[in-house]
This record gives structure tokens, sequence and C-alpha cells, in this order.
């Protein structure tokens, strides 16, 4: 049978109506199948949506993660801490998928060990760096008001400094948190152009 | 002969290191005995003496007096995870002289421009890049020992004191 054929054969079969099995069972076996998929394909997803997932690479565990370490982000004084994904990756379903699909390129560059050592990490920050920046500038410091929400800040409990930012700069939308907040969880690039082009 | 003559003087030498080494630890001894040595240690050396807890870093951004006119402000706020290396200066971001007007921090002073020779430069010079080599946060930690410090307002008030008395 050639190859034009078996497609022929196969075509017939999809447009066709089913021969041996009853609608009830087409129905309810399709909408039991459509659970057991979607559950798997969600599972999977949230699979990759862990930070045991993120350092299984070395590339993450010996750079990023092994940065964010020291930081408040990951040991502070009532234990709550932000683990990769909630703050790389977005948290509605639509901006996560569009996310997980660009994260299709880091499977890439994992391949072909695009920053499989530090001084190629090291050489590649600026540019990775700036990739989060301009994603957080662009959803107005999103993944940190997940947590840091401006609604309940009480600014009487900062310190006046930082009450002082905030009240003057988040408050009236001149600033997102990013723009002064770089830096928190990782260590900077060079920065002696950053932001002068 | 001669190596006759190297023996016995190796030997005297040796005698002599022995007596030296004797005293020094005779009067080291004495002078531990009589606890005259400045040490912050009170514990037995083999004991494991219970940590005390860590002091909290004073972050109330208030500037504090000074000891003396050269001595370098100490920092008024927390610092934690500030990166002040080649690639960055964390402390600049606000201290620094295109950065203050959305800071409202104080400018770095402008000795931090110049260089060894008293010029000004354009930006901070790199032998005043690493801020913590003269200003430190401060914390509540208790002194360990007393000071006799006075400043020179107190200097200057004690002499004239001591000239009209004598």
């Amino acid at each position: 049978m050639s190859l034009r054929d078996s497609v022929k054969t196969l075509w017939a079969t999809l447009t066709g109506p089913a021969k041996h099995y009853s609608l009830g069972f087409l129905t309810f076996g399709g909408f039991i199948a459509g659970i057991i998929f979607w559950g798997g394909f969600n599972t999977a997803l949230e699979l990759t949506n862990t930070e045991t997932f993120c350092i299984s690479c070395h590339e993450m565990r010996d750079n990023v993660y092994a940065e964010l370490k020291t930081t408040i982000h990951y040991t502070n004084r009532s234990g709550v801490r932000a683990t990769c994904p909630d703050c790389h990756v977005p948290h509605q379903w639509t901006d996560k998928i569009a996310r997980k699909m660009q994260a299709s390129k880091e499977v890439w560059g994992k391949i072909f060990g695009t920053i499989s050592t530090r001084e190629k990490f090291l050489e590649k920050r600026l540019e990775l760096a700036s990739h989060e920046w301009k994603r957080l500038k662009a959803n107005d410091s999103l993944e940190c008001r997940n947590c840091h929400n401006f609604e309940y800040m009480d600014f009487t409990v900062q310190s006046k400094r930082a009450a002082d930012h905030h009240a003057r700069l988040l408050a009236s939308g001149e600033k997102t948190c990013i723009d002064c907040h770089k830096g928190i969880a990782h260590r900077l690039p060079d920065m002696a152009n950053v932001g002068k082009q | 002969m001669r190596h006759q003559d190297r023996q016995g003087l190796s030997a005297r030498s040796v005698l002599l290191a022995f007596t030296v080494v004797l005293v020094t630890a005779v009067v080291a001894g004495a002078v531990i005995a009589a606890d005259t040595t400045a040490t912050l240690r009170k514990d037995d050396i083999a004991a494991q003496k219970e940590p005390p807890p860590m002091p909290r870093v004073e972050n109330q951004d208030l500037k504090r007096a000074r000891n003396y006119p050269e001595q370098p402000p100490t920092i008024p706020h927390q610092i934690r995870d500030y990166q002040v290396d080649r690639n960055v200066n964390k402390c600049l971001t606000c201290h620094s002289r295109t950065a203050v007007e959305q800071s409202q921090a104080p400018m770095v002073s402008v000795t931090h421009f110049m260089d060894r020779d008293g010029q000004v430069r354009g930006a901070v010079s790199p032998r005043r890049y690493f801020c913590l080599q003269c200003h430190v946060p401060q914390t509540d930690a208790k002194p360990l020992t007393g000071n006799t410090f006075k400043d020179i307002d107190a200097v200057i008030k004690d002499t004239v004191r001591g000239r009209k008395g004598g």
C-alpha cells in the first residue's frame, strides 16, 4: 500500500461515522480522556514550574540559585520565601503559556551549552538580565506585586527613606518596582551603560 | 678544630635559646595570671561559649553626630546585600551626583572625586570607590569595652578650665 492510499484510508476513518462504538461511549470516553490528557498536561506543566526542576540544571543551580541563597528572598526572619517561578513565571494561565513557549529557547540553550560555564554565563548576564528587566517593566512589576501589594503597604513601618520613595515615586506611577530594585535576588552585571540608551 | 668549635657554639646557643624561652614563658604566665592582658575573651579557652544574639542594624535614617570633623559619616540605614564591585556600586545608585535629585540622599562629597593630586575628576575616584572602607552602618550592640575618647570641644573646655584654675 502506498503512502497516498494509507493517508486516504486514515482520512476516510476520521471523517466517517463510528461503526462499532456507541455515541455514549464516544462522548463519555472523550470526556474522561479529556480530563486525563488535560490533567496530565497541566501536571507536567506545573512540574516544570518548580524550583527543583529549575535547579536540576547546573546552569541555574551554580549561578543564579547560589546567588539567591544569601538574599532576603531566600532567607529571612519569617521564613516566607520566593522560589524561582514566583518571580520568573507569570501566574496567569495565558501569560504562563506564552512564557513557557519562550522558554523553549532555553532548552535550545541547554542543549548547545550557551551558558554551560561560569564564564559564558557572566558574558551573557547583561543580556539575560535585560530580558527580565524588560519583562517586569512592561508588566508593571507584576511578579513583585503578586506578593508586595502596594494597596497593603504600611508606610509607617517602613524606614523613612523607603516610605518617602514609595510615596513619591511608586504611588504616582512614575516608577515601578524594578526601576529601583534591580539586583535584589541575583548579582548585577556591568551596569555602566544600563538605562543610558 | 673549626668543626669542633662550631659544635660547641651551637650547643651554647641552644642552651641560650632554651633559657630565653623559659624566661618568656614564666613572664607571660605571670602576666596572664595578673589579668593585665587586654582581651575580650573571659571564658576558658577550651569552653564553647554561647554566642551573644546578633545585634540589629540601625535603620533610622537619622544623621549621627561626628566625633571629629574628618570623620566619615556612618551609614544610618541597612545595607544588606548591597553590591559594590567592578560591575556596579549600589550605594551610588542613590548617593551619586546625578541620583540625588530622585533619591534626596546626600551626595558623596567632592573629596571623593579628587585624585591623589587633589584634581577633581568627572566620577568618583577609584581610590574612594569602595564605600565600606570608611563608611559603616551601626548596630545596637553594647560596646564590649569602655573608652576615654573626648571630642575637641571637651578637650578645649578642659584646657580653658585648667588655665583659669591655675
